[in-house]
């Protein structure tokens, strides 16, 4: 049954020069011809990558392949994939198959319903509307990162947890590290000792005190100081890093796309198709992974038990199988099936929180500054290329 | 068409919600599946959140 497929000696990061948004060159070509390929792994392990929308999709929710993080090689590059990681701490849910893992998420679902997410519109307009005004005051011309795109999402998600947002450059700067793959060990291990050292000693004082927040209503559960820690962790960081490469990068997107700009300028009610559109299009968290439990037969190959395949999100959310010309921007397509928040149990549980955020400053953003464009050329704009989360550093803007 | 859900496979993403919000609804305190319409007329809107449902938890049966 096994027919032969290419080997690559490792995952393809680079970029295709002056095209920001597109996953590398290597992938589509490949993806076309072989949805699964062998791939090196940067340990040493020989394990698969896979690329196709509809392998990928399957692989993610088959509970015959793994997330445990003792399980799984790193596909990318970096002194943490060189090491074989311990066993997730309680709590760290992730990297957990169920049933441990469906006993945390279950203790949190309630927490980020649609409804629930929905209720925070106002106060995510009213942080919205804070920020565009700083943005006016400071003259016509910002980093739209560090003046819109990540202090929004970091406030939310610290009212939202129940985190003193006056720490958020603390945090903010140790998150930075974890997913940066060119960090030494020793720079993450710090980041994560020093940040769960901050995350028990709040959740030791919420549960002395409990507070009217998300982190103050699990101490009143069956959770453990020790499982909160790292449930604050995941939450926390999942919060910071993600929703504001959206922002940042979704701007840059758009404004090299102005005619999807203009069409979503003239009909603001497009504007959750083209949150879903930006979402495919990007795919921030471009690369995930599993490890085979046991033997699978998976597109005409044998996967090993114990061998790890890579989950190339970027690459299935531009299958032309399930996204016609999928390399092209459209705010009119329907991209729902979109990968980037995963798929299987282990989908984006803020995912609800990400959408009435992106809604919200995407509309406020645009509504306030007609004129916005890049205040530099494209190709100066900072890309995270190494980072487990795509985006850009910075993206200076005007509007005069 | 008629549906079922199941609530235990249920992982609370709200991709039904979000999807078709006249049919599916979440639980106030668990965030899991409610049918507020087991015999929804036949809508794309459905047949999308069946199939974009992340645990298969929907089942649409005849």
């Amino acid at each position: 049954m096994t027919k032969s497929v290419p080997h690559l000696a490792a995952l393809p990061t680079e970029r295709p020069p002056g095209c920001p948004f597109d996953p590398p060159a290597e992938l589509a070509p490949l993806r076309d011809e072989h949805p699964l390929v062998r791939m090196t792994f940067p340990d040493g392990h020989e394990g698969w990558l896979a690329m196709g929308h509809t392998l990928v999709r399957s692989v993610i929710a088959d509970p015959r392949f793994s997330a445990r993080q003792e399980l799984n090689h790193s596909p990318l590059p970096g002194d943490a994939a060189m090491v074989v990681p311990p066993p997730a701490p309680p709590g760290m849910f992730i990297k957990m198959d169920d049933a441990e893992h469906a006993r945390y998420r279950k203790l949190l679902t309630g927490k980020f319903t649609v409804r629930r997410m929905r209720l925070l519109t106002e106060r995510v307009e009213q942080v919205t509307a804070d920020h565009l005004d700083a943005m006016e005051r400071q003259g016509s011309s910002v980093d739209l990162v560090n003046a819109f795109a990540r202090p929004i999402p970091a406030l939310v998600i610290c009212e939202l947890l129940g985190v003193p947002y006056e720490d958020h450059e603390f945090f903010q700067r140790n998150v930075a590290p974890l997913n940066e793959p060119n960090s030494s060990l020793d720079e993450q291990m710090a980041a994560i000792n020093v940040l769960g050292e901050y995350l028990y000693q709040l959740i030791v004082a919420k549960r002395a005190e409990p507070t009217d927040d998300i982190l103050g209503e699990l101490t009143t559960t069956e959770l453990t100081d020790e499982e909160l820690t790292s449930i604050a962790f995941l939450l926390l960081g999942a919060g910071l890093d993600t929703t504001a490469n959206m922002l940042a990068l979704g701007t840059f997107a758009l404004l090299q796309h102005p005619d999807q700009l203009a069409g979503l300028r003239e009909d603001p009610e497009l504007v959750e198709d083209a949150i879903e559109e930006l979402l495919r299009y990007l795919t921030i968290t471009h690369t995930g992974m599993r490890t085979a439990l046991e033997d699978v037969e998976l597109a005409g190959q044998l996967i090993k038990a114990g061998e790890t395949v890579a989950l190339s999100a970027m690459a299935a959310n531009r299958d032309p199988l399930k996204f016609p010309d999928p390399d092209r921007l459209d705010i009119h397509r329907r991209a729902a099936g979109h990968l980037a928040f995963g798929h299987g149990v282990h989908q984006c549980l803020g995912q609800q929180l990400a959408r009435v955020q992106m809604k919200v400053a995407f509309t406020g953003l645009l509504a306030r500054f007609p004129g916005l464009r890049l205040a530099v050329p494209a190709e100066e704009v900072p890309l995270r290329t190494s980072s487990d989360i795509y985006g850009v550093y910075a993206l200076p803007v005007t509007w005069e | 068409m008629r549906l079922e859900v199941d609530r235990e496979r249920c992982v609370g993403a709200g991709m039904c919600v979000l999807t078709a919000p006249a049919v599916f609804d979440q639980d106030e305190q668990d965030g899991r599946v409610r049918l507020l319409e087991p015999e929804p007329a036949e809508a794309i809107e459905v047949a999308d959140a069946v199939r974009l449902c992340p645990a298969a938890a929907i089942t649409a049966v005849g």
